[in-house]
C-alpha cells in the first residue's frame, strides 16, 4: 500500500523536529561526492557498449528550405555508416514537462543552428570529419530575427491589471518609469548533452544527460513513435542542467533513430558549439517598470511590462512577471507580457525561469525608488512587505522577508554605508554597496519512491535526477533520519525509468517533492514495524538500526530476520496552492569596485540571506546559493549571448567569448539561511532552494555599482563599455 | 577534423624538409588543434617541433635570447623576465588561463590566429579562411574588432598580448629558412596588415620556422602592461597598452607605447611617441597623444567605444608610468 499524501492543508505535525537519528538537516557529505571526484561516476557519454559506433550533429547555416545534395558522396566517406534525415529528428529541445514531442523535422531551418541530419561513423573522428563535409543548402528566407523589429503579441492570459494607475500616479509624490533590458543568456552546464542509444529490435534502452526522466521518456517515445513502456532512460548522472536539459534534446532523438536504423548501439555527444544552439536559451527582455509611491515610500501604483521572444511556435514566454505578482503591496497594478515571434533559437527555461532576470530588473527598479525617495533601500523594502498576496487576497503560506533582509543587513554591515554615491574611493577603483530582495514561487511537484527495507539497510529507489545538486545526499539523510539508521546503511539509486517515478529535477521542486515521496515512504515502513510491534507509529522510536520503545530495545534486523520491507511514498499537489500564496524570500547585499579609468567592475563580497524552509543539507543548500549568486555575477556583469543582427546566429558560442564568471572574478560569498517551518510544505517543511540564491542577486551588484560611482546600468550586463558611458 | 599525418622530426633539417612539403608547425597547439577540430584549418601534416631543443632562454649582449618552443609560463617565471622585462611577464600573465600557458609557446603565441568570430563560424564568409568570399564581421557584430589598420576586407583583431608587450621592447624574430639559412625579422616586419589579402598575416614563407625571439636591453625602466577586458581572467582584451619608459629630469626621455585590441596587429605609432619624448607629464600631454594615436582610426560600429576607452587607459598608464 502506497502511502499517500495530497497537499491541501497545513501539517503541523512538525513530525522531523522530533525525529532522534540526527543525520536530517546536517552537513554531510554527499555520498556520490567520491565516485565523481576520482572519475567513477558514468555519465551519459561514457559507457561503452560493445559495437559503440559515433554520431555527430550538422547545424543548419541559415533559415529556410534546407537540403544535402552530397549526403550520398559522405555517405562514402571513409568509416561512415549512416548520414541521418529523419523527420522525426527534433527542431529544439523540448521544453519542461512537454511530455510528448516537441517539434520535429529537418527539412526546413527555423533558426540557424538547427539540427537537419545526423552523421554516424565508427569513430567520433570520422563522424565528425563527416557532419563537416555534409553540405548543408538553404533557401534563405528573410525571417525576423530583433525582437524589437516585430508587432509582439498580447497573450489574454498574461495581462493583468487592477486599480487605476493613472490616478495613482497623479497623485503619488514620487513617481519612477524606466525600461530595463537583459541578454539572451544560456544553461552552460559544464557536461554537454550527450545520449547512448541501444536497441534490441523492441526496447531503447538511452543514457541520457536529462533532468525529468518520466517526461523524458514520453517525449523521447513520442518523437520515435514507439510505445513509452518500451522506453528506458537512465541518468544517474547529470553534469549539471540549470534547465537546457528539463526536456530531451536532440541528440536522444537522433541517437534513438540510429541505433534502430542500424542495429548497434550509438553514442551522439552536442559539441560545446551545439549545446548554445540546439538547446533552449534563456529570452532577451526589455522591461518597463513604472513605480508611484507616496511621501514614505509605500508604492501606490506598480506596472510591469516585459517584451520576450520565442520562435512561432513555442508555447514557452520567459515568466519576467512571474515574481511582481506577489513581491510588493501596490493597490493599483498592472502587468503586461509581450512575445515577439522571432527566429533566434527557441527560448525555455534556465535556472529560475522568469525571477532571474525579473526579479533583477525590479529590484534595480526599487532601489532607483530609493535613491528618489532618498530612503534606505532596506527600509524601502520593509515598508512594502504585503501582509497578504496583493492580487489574490490569499494569506502567505510563511512570509520571512523582514527577516532576511535584517539578518541580511546586519550581516553584511549595512549599517556603516554612507547613503550617498561616490563616497569611496581607492586610487582609480570606486567602492560601493548595494543590495536587493529576493523572490521566488515555490511549487511541489507530483511524486513517488520507494524504500526497501532490508534488517538495517534501506535503498531509496526513484527514477529522481541529481544534477549536482545533492539528491543523494538528501535522500539518504530523510530515510536514514526515519529509519533511524547510520547514513551509510542508506544506498540511493536514481536516474532510471523502471522506477517509481519521482518529480524530476527543476523548478526547484525536487528536493521538497520527491524528498516528500521519500518521507512518506519511511513513513509507510515505520507504520510497517508499528503494526508488526502492534504500537502507533508515533511511539516508535529508531535509532541506529534499533527499535526503542519503553524500556525495550530490539535491532531491526533481529525484529524482521531478513525479511523485505517495501515502504511506497506518493505526493501530489492538492488545494494549497489556491488556499495560500506560497514563495521563497532572501536579501542580497554586494561590494563592488568600479575603475573610474576602465569602467571594469569588480566584485569584492556578496552575502545573501535565505528563508527556504527547512534545510535538509546546509552543504548542499548553500552550494545551490553560492551557484546562484555567481549566476548573479554573470547576469550583471559578464554573460550575454550576441545574436547575428542579420540572421539571429549566435555569434559568440563558446566559453572563451560567452564570459561565465570564472574563479577570478567570484569574492568570497557569505550565505546565511533564515530558520523556517512552513506547515504547508508538507511534513518536511521544506521548500525549494536552488534557484532563489539568483534571483535580485544582480540586482544587489547592479546597485552596489550606482552607489560606488553614481553610474545606473539599465542594459545588462554592465560591460565596460556601457560602464564607461554611463560614468562619462 | 579532417584526418591528417603527424611527424615530430629530431632534426630541424628534416622539420623543414616536412614543412616544405605542406607540413605546418605545432608546438603547444593551444590555438591550432582547436582551429583544426572546427576545420578553420586543415593541413595535411603536423610537424610538431616540441623536441627541437628550442625551449631554451639566454643572456646575449645584454638582452634575451628566448627559445621559440619555451612555454608562457616559464617565460614569465624567468627571474631576469620579471626584473628586466616585466611588461612582458605582465603581458603573459595577462593572456589565457594557467592551462593554458603551460603548453602555450613563444613562437606559437605569436602566431596565433585572430579571435574573430566570423573567421571562427565555417558558415559564415571570411576572406581570411577563405579568400574572396566576403567578411562577415562588416555589417554584423564588431564589438571587439579593429579600430586601426584594417581594410574593407578584414577588420579581424590579433588576440595576443605578449606581442604587445614584445612589441613595445623591440624584438626581433629569429627565423630559420626551409635551407637552413637564419635570419631575422624586426616583429613589425613580422606581421602584414590585412588590405586585400587579409589571409596573408605575416612575411613567413612556407617551410620558414621562428626559433627565437631577441629582446635587447629594455630601453626604459618603467614598464606597465594593463589589459581591460570582460572578465577578471580568461578574456581577450578590449584594449591592452604596453609601456616602456624612460625618464630624465623629469622629463620623458624614451617612450615605446604598444598597443593590443585595436588593430590586426599589436600596434605601434612612432607619432605618438615623438610627441611624448622630450616633454614634461601632464594631463594635457597625454590627452594628446590619445587624439594622436587615434587620429586615423575608424571603428566598427560596435568598437566606437574602444575610442574613448583607449584615450583613458592610455592616459591612465602614462601617468603610472612617468609618476
Amino acid at each position: 500500500m502506497t502511502l499517500d499524501l495530497k497537499l491541501d492543508a497545513p501539517d503541523e505535525a512538525n513530525r522531523a523536529d522530533d525525529l532522534v537519528q540526527g543525520v536530517l538537516g546536517h552537513e554531510n557529505e554527499r555520498p556520490d561526492g567520491l565516485s565523481k571526484a576520482i572519475g567513477a561516476a558514468t555519465y551519459a557519454a561514457e559507457p561503452r557498449p560493445d559495437g559503440l559506433l559515433h554520431g555527430f550533429l550538422v547545424r543548419a547555416p541559415g533559415i529556410g528550405a534546407v537540403s544535402c545534395s552530397n549526403a550520398n558522396s559522405v555517405r562514402e566517406m571513409e568509416g561512415v555508416r549512416l548520414v541521418l534525415r529523419d523527420p522525426r529528428m527534433i527542431r529544439n529541445a523540448a521544453q519542461g514537462a512537454a511530455n510528448e514531442a516537441p517539434v520535429q523535422g529537418v527539412d526546413r531551418a527555423e533558426y540557424v543552428g538547427q539540427p537537419v541530419a545526423l552523421v554516424v561513423a565508427d569513430s567520433f573522428e570520422q563522424a565528425r570529419h563527416a557532419a563537416q563535409a555534409l553540405e548543408v543548402e538553404v533557401e534563405t528566407d528573410d525571417a525576423p530575427v530583433d525582437p524589437e523589429a516585430v508587432t509582439a503579441e498580447k497573450p489574454d492570459g498574461r495581462q493583468t491589471a487592477q486599480g487605476d494607475l493613472d490616478a495613482a500616479r497623479r497623485d503619488a509624490a514620487h513617481v519612477l518609469d524606466r525600461t530595463y533590458t537583459t541578454s539572451s543568456m544560456v544553461s552552460a552546464a559544464m557536461e554537454p548533452h550527450a545520449a547512448t542509444a541501444e536497441w534490441d529490435g523492441t526496447r531503447l534502452v538511452l543514457r541520457g544527460s536529462l533532468q525529468m526522466l518520466k517526461y523524458n521518456r514520453n517525449e523521447l517515445a513520442d518523437s520515435l513513435g514507439i510505445a513509452p513502456e518500451n522506453v528506458r532512460i537512465l541518468a544517474p548522472y547529470v553534469g549539471g542542467g540549470f534547465g537546457s536539459k528539463l526536456g530531451i534534446s536532440a541528440e536522444c532523438v537522433a541517437a534513438a533513430l540510429a541505433a534502430i536504423e542500424l542495429g548497434r548501439p550509438i553514442r551522439v555527444v552536442q559539441h560545446r558549439r551545439q549545446v548554445f544552439e540546439m538547446n533552449t536559451r534563456r529570452s532577451e527582455t526589455r522591461q518597463r517598470i513604472r513605480l508611484a509611491a507616496d511621501r514614505q515610500g509605500r508604492l501606490t501604483a506598480l506596472e510591469h511590462e516585459a517584451l520576450v521572444s520565442n520562435l512561432p511556435d513555442e508555447t514557452f514566454a520567459e515568466p519576467v512577471l512571474q515574481g511582481s505578482h506577489f513581491a510588493y503591496a501596490a493597490p493599483n497594478r498592472a502587468l503586461r507580457m509581450h512575445v515577439a515571434r522571432i527566429h533566434r533559437p527557441a527560448a525555455g527555461s534556465v535556472r529560475a525561469p522568469g525571477e532571474a532576470v525579473g526579479v533583477t530588473a525590479f529590484e534595480v527598479a526599487m532601489d532607483e525608488l530609493a535613491v528618489a525617495t532618498g530612503i534606505d533601500p532596506v527600509e524601502l523594502r520593509l515598508r512594502n512587505i504585503p501582509d497578504k498576496d496583493p492580487e489574490a487576497g490569499i494569506p502567505f503560506s510563511s512570509h520571512r522577508l523582514k527577516a532576511a533582509l535584517s539578518e541580511g543587513a546586519r550581516r553584511f554591515g549595512w549599517a556603516d554605508r554612507p547613503s550617498p554615491p561616490r563616497q569611496r574611493r581607492e586610487g582609480e577603483w570606486w567602492i560601493g554597496t548595494g543590495m536587493a530582495a529576493a523572490f521566488r514561487v515555490n511549487a511541489i511537484m507530483e511524486a513517488q519512491a520507494r524504500i526497501l527495507l532490508t534488517g538495517d539497510r534501506a535503498v531509496v529507489e526513484t527514477d529522481m535526477t541529481d544534477i549536482g545538486t545533492g539528491s543523494y545526499a538528501i535522500f539518504q539523510q530523510i530515510a536514514a533520519e526515519l529509519l533511524g539508521l547510520p547514513l551509510e546503511r542508506v544506498k540511493v539509486r536514481l536516474g532510471d525509468t523502471e522506477l517509481p517515478p519521482g518529480s524530476g529535477s527543476g523548478g526547484s521542486f525536487g528536493a521538497a517533492s520527491t524528498g516528500t515521496a521519500v518521507w512518506m515512504a519511511g513513513m509507510d515502513l515505520r507504520r510497517q514495524i508499528a503494526r508488526a510491534l502492534a504500537c502507533d507509529e508515533a511511539d516508535l522510536t529508531l535509532k541506529d538500526g534499533t527499535i526503542i520503545r519503553g524500556n525495550t530495545r530490539r535491532s531491526l534486523a533481529e525484529a524482521f530476520d531478513g525479511t523485505v520491507l517495501t515502504g511506497d511514498g506518493h505526493v501530489q499537489p492538492g488545494d494549497a496552492q489556491q488556499k495560500v500564496r506560497q514563495a521563497t524570500f532572501g536579501a542580497h547585499f554586494a561590494e563592488v569596485a568600479v575603475s573610474d579609468v576602465t569602467g571594469e567592475i569588480r566584485m569584492r563580497r556578496m552575502h545573501g540571506s535565505f528563508a527556504a524552509g527547512r534545510i535538509l543539507n546546509p552543504r548542499t543548500a548553500r552550494s545551490q546559493c553560492h551557484g546562484g549568486m555567481i549566476w548573479g555575477i554573470g547576469m550583471a556583469l559578464t554573460e550575454a549571448v550576441t545574436h547575428d543582427r542579420r540572421d539571429g546566429h549566435m555569434v559568440n558560442r563558446d566559453f572563451a567569448e560567452y564570459h561565465l564568471p570564472v574563479n577570478a572574478d567570484v569574492p568570497p560569498l557569505d550565505v546565511h539561511f533564515i530558520e523556517e517551518r512552513d506547515p504547508w510544505a508538507g511534513p518536511l517543511q521544506a521548500k525549494g532552494i536552488g534557484e532563489l540564491g539568483i534571483c535580485g542577486a544582480g540586482a544587489a551588484i547592479l546597485n552596489a555599482v550606482h552607489h560606488a560611482c553614481g553610474a545606473r546600468l539599465r542594459d545588462f550586463p554592465a560591460t565596460p563599455d556601457r560602464v564607461l558611458a554611463a560614468l562619462v | 577534423m579532417k584526418p591528417f599525418d603527424y611527424v615530430r622530426p629530431g632534426e630541424r633539417s628534416s622539420a623543414h624538409e616536412a614543412a616544405r612539403d605542406g607540413g605546418r608547425y605545432v608546438a603547444g597547439g593551444t590555438n591550432l588543434i582547436d582551429l583544426m577540430k572546427l576545420e578553420v584549418m586543415t593541413p595535411d601534416t603536423l610537424v610538431d617541433i616540441s623536441r627541437l631543443d628550442l625551449d631554451g632562454i639566454e643572456t646575449v649582449d645584454g638582452g634575451l635570447r628566448i627559445g621559440a618552443t619555451l612555454t608562457n609560463s616559464d617565460l614569465a617565471a624567468d627571474p631576469r623576465v620579471r626584473r628586466d622585462y616585466p611588461v612582458l611577464a605582465r603581458a603573459l600573465l595577462a593572456g589565457a588561463s594557467g592551462q593554458l600557458r603551460n603548453k602555450a609557446t613563444t613562437g606559437g603565441n605569436l602566431l596565433q590566429r585572430t579571435r574573430c568570430p566570423y573567421f571562427y563560424d565555417t558558415d559564415t564568409n571570411c576572406n581570411k579562411r577563405t579568400p574572396g568570399s566576403g567578411c562577415a564581421a562588416i555589417g554584423g557584430e564588431t564589438r571587439n574588432h579593429a579600430v586601426l589598420g584594417a581594410s574593407e576586407h578584414c577588420i579581424a583583431l590579433h588576440p595576443s598580448d605578449m606581442a604587445v608587450a614584445l612589441r613595445a621592447l623591440d624584438a626581433t624574430v629569429e627565423v630559420e629558412g626551409p635551407d637552413g639559412a637564419p635570419r631575422e625579422i624586426a616583429l613589425p616586419d613580422l606581421y602584414r596588415l590585412p588590405g586585400a589579402t587579409p589571409h596573408i598575416e605575416t612575411s613567413l614563407a612556407p617551410g620558414d620556422l621562428i626559433t627565437a625571439v631577441r629582446l635587447p636591453a629594455p630601453s626604459g625602466d618603467r614598464q606597465v602592461y594593463r589589459k581591460v577586458r570582460d572578465r577578471a581572467s580568461y578574456a581577450f582584451a578590449l584594449l591592452s597598452v604596453g609601456a616602456v619608459l624612460r625618464m630624465e629630469n623629469g622629463r620623458i626621455a624614451q617612450a615605446a607605447l604598444a598597443f593590443g585590441g585595436l588593430a590586426p596587429q599589436p600596434w605601434r605609432d612612432r607619432e605618438v611617441e615623438a610627441l611624448l619624448t622630450a616633454e614634461t607629464p601632464s594631463d594635457a600631454l597625454f590627452e594628446k597623444a590619445g587624439e594622436v594615436l587615434l587620429a586615423k582610426a575608424d571603428p566598427p560600429p560596435g568598437a566606437a567605444f574602444k575610442l574613448p576607452l583607449t584615450k583613458r587607459v592610455l592616459k591612465a598608464v602614462l601617468t603610472e608610468a612617468t609618476q
